[in-house]
């Protein structure tokens, strides 16, 4: 198993913490991991992102350039990143905030309007987390369970009663394709 | 096995520190290594320790200087422009053969720079971090894991030979989660300290702890007495990592974050048939000068890879004695290099060799 992944959008949407999940399911099922988020002025100005290396091999680079699984969250991002995407990748688009779709054949792309369906369902700021959902039904990357207890280790002790609503949009999310 | 974390490598930096004894750390918030501070600010005063934030990074290597003294086991940390105000004050550390653990978590430079990753203080870390004749022992860890593995050594090493040790990584190693697992020995085994200044209670003669010498031959003894501990540690304390070296044409030496990137790209050479391997130097101060050497019997060239415009590359050209010839890539300003342009030069080496 082998996939890089780009987690990019707005301060604030749970972007880096989407990250921590995938990271921490990853280490559930004892693969080689790394989690690299962007720092510096950029995030003040208001987008953040972070690189997720998964592999069955010792990770090098732990920058990613070229993702197999990129999910963006705002228009920047998806300008930004979505000609970066290698060829068959998967590619999420918060459609509920990117009104453009991707000019391209040879990607897998997937429109979920997490933000507004997660605004519907009384979960806001879970949008993150519904595109998890998707992005686990779309790859098949871990079993369901794996990414619930990922979630269980990634909510602070103090903050656990929100392992419920983030298994709402998880729900949602996988639901969400066929 | 014990249980693995997902931990930044700044939060193990401190963690790591914590599980070796230390128990005091000053310091000063720079990006890209606020998270040591962070950690060590919950941490410490939980297990009795002492945290405490100076007004400056001056200020917090003098209190390093003063914790060490008394012989605690003391770490600061910083960012490079922030290493740079410390110099003074690690100079006169290493003049007082006291220990301590000082981490660099490099971002780029000259001047303010930048805050991106970097591994342009090579220079300063092994070559002069401070006036005057003296070394730190420098580690520069590439993983996560091996954070962890390293402070426990540059706390061990330090209190073995009273030389100061530094951690230097980079703002990928600081920022980056891997999954990481402390090893469960309770590491309180610390040196009996007679030299400390901690107190003497009337039943022992006072301890000095000193770097004044107004008289030439006394500095001098003092210096060259402290230059055979350094020969010690060269001969003993040297760590590095060979990968498919054994029948390698072109032999890589990178270190810290750009070792990692480059053992990727030897695989995917390999692959292609040409024959590299890699020379990844754990401790930069003592350098593995000998094993680069042993390789020039074997191998045909050299290639160093750095996030620098070539500084460690000078000690492989210093190993080699011009046998074989030495080449460079590096990217700098905080960029990384990519691991196709580190291919593209090798196969372009590899080229140049048929």
């Amino acid at each position: 198993m082998e996939h890089n992944i780009i987690i990019a959008g707005f301060g604030g949407q749970g972007i880096l913490f989407l990250g921590k999940v995938i990271a921490g399911a990853a280490l559930i099922q004892d693969k080689n991991v790394s989690w690299l988020p962007s720092y510096g002025p950029e995030m003040r100005g208001g987008t953040a992102n972070c690189s997720v290396c998964i592999s069955d091999q010792e990770i090098g680079d732990p920058l990613v350039t070229k993702p197999d699984i990129l999910i963006v969250m705002n228009r920047p991002s998806f300008d930004k990143f979505i000609g970066s995407a290698s060829k068959n990748s998967v590619v999420l688009v918060d459609s509920s905030l990117i009104d453009k779709k991707a000019e391209r054949q040879d990607i897998q792309d997937f429109y979920v309007p997490a933000s507004q369906l997660a605004n519907e369902n009384g979960l806001s700021k879970l949008g993150n987390i519904i595109l998890l959902g998707t992005l686990a039904k779309a790859t098949k990357m871990f079993e369901k369970e794996i990414f619930y207890e990922a979630i269980e280790q990634a909510v602070p002790s103090s903050r656990q009663q929100l392992v419920k609503t983030n298994k709402q949009a998880f729900e949602i999310g996988y639901d969400f394709i066929a | 096995m014990s249980k693995k974390f997902l931990m930044k490598g700044n939060e193990v930096i401190a963690e790591a520190a914590i599980r070796s004894g230390c128990t005091m750390f000053f310091g000063y918030p720079i990006t890209p290594q606020t998270e040591v501070a962070a950690y060590m600010s919950k941490r410490l005063p939980e297990i009795g320790g002492v945290y405490l934030q100076a007004e400056s990074e001056v200020s917090a290597i003098n209190m390093v200087l003063g914790a060490a003294s008394a012989g605690r086991r003391v770490m600061t940390s910083s960012s490079s422009p922030g290493i740079s105000l410390k110099s003074e004050g690690i100079s006169y550390i290493a003049a007082s053969d006291l220990p301590c653990v000082i981490i660099n978590v490099q971002r780029a430079g000259p001047g303010l720079g930048g805050i991106q990753p970097s591994q342009a203080d090579y220079f300063q870390a092994t070559k002069g971090l401070g006036h005057g004749d003296f070394h730190l022992m420098v580690f520069a860890p590439s993983s996560v894991q091996e954070i962890a593995d390293l402070i426990k050594t540059a706390f061990d090493l330090s209190d073995k030979y009273r030389v100061p040790s530094l951690i230097l990584a980079d703002g990928i190693m600081g920022q980056m989660m891997e999954p990481v697992s402390f090893s469960e020995e309770e590491s309180t085994d610390q040196p009996d300290k007679g030299w400390a200044t901690s107190g003497h209670d009337n039943k022992r003669a006072p301890n000095i702890v000193n770097s004044l010498y107004l008289t030439p031959d006394e500095l001098e003894k003092t210096v060259i007495e402290r230059y055979q501990r350094y020969d010690v540690i060269a001969q003993n304390e040297v760590l590095f990592e060979k990968y498919l070296t054994e029948d390698a044409d072109i032999i890589v030496v990178a270190y810290g974050a750009s070792s990692r990137i480059s053992k990727s790209v030897i695989n995917t050479a390999r692959e292609k048939g040409i024959k590299v391997g890699i020379l990844r130097p754990i401790t930069l101060w003592p350098f593995p000068t000998q094993a680069i050497k042993e390789l020039c019997k074997t191998a045909k060239s050299f290639l160093c890879v750095e996030m620098s415009m070539g500084q460690m590359v000078e000690d492989v050209r210093l190993a080699v004695e011009g046998v074989r010839p030495v080449s460079f890539y590096g990217r700098t300003g905080g960029n990384t290099p990519r691991p196709e342009d580190i291919l593209h030069k090798i196969e372009q080496l590899n080229e140049e060799e048929k």
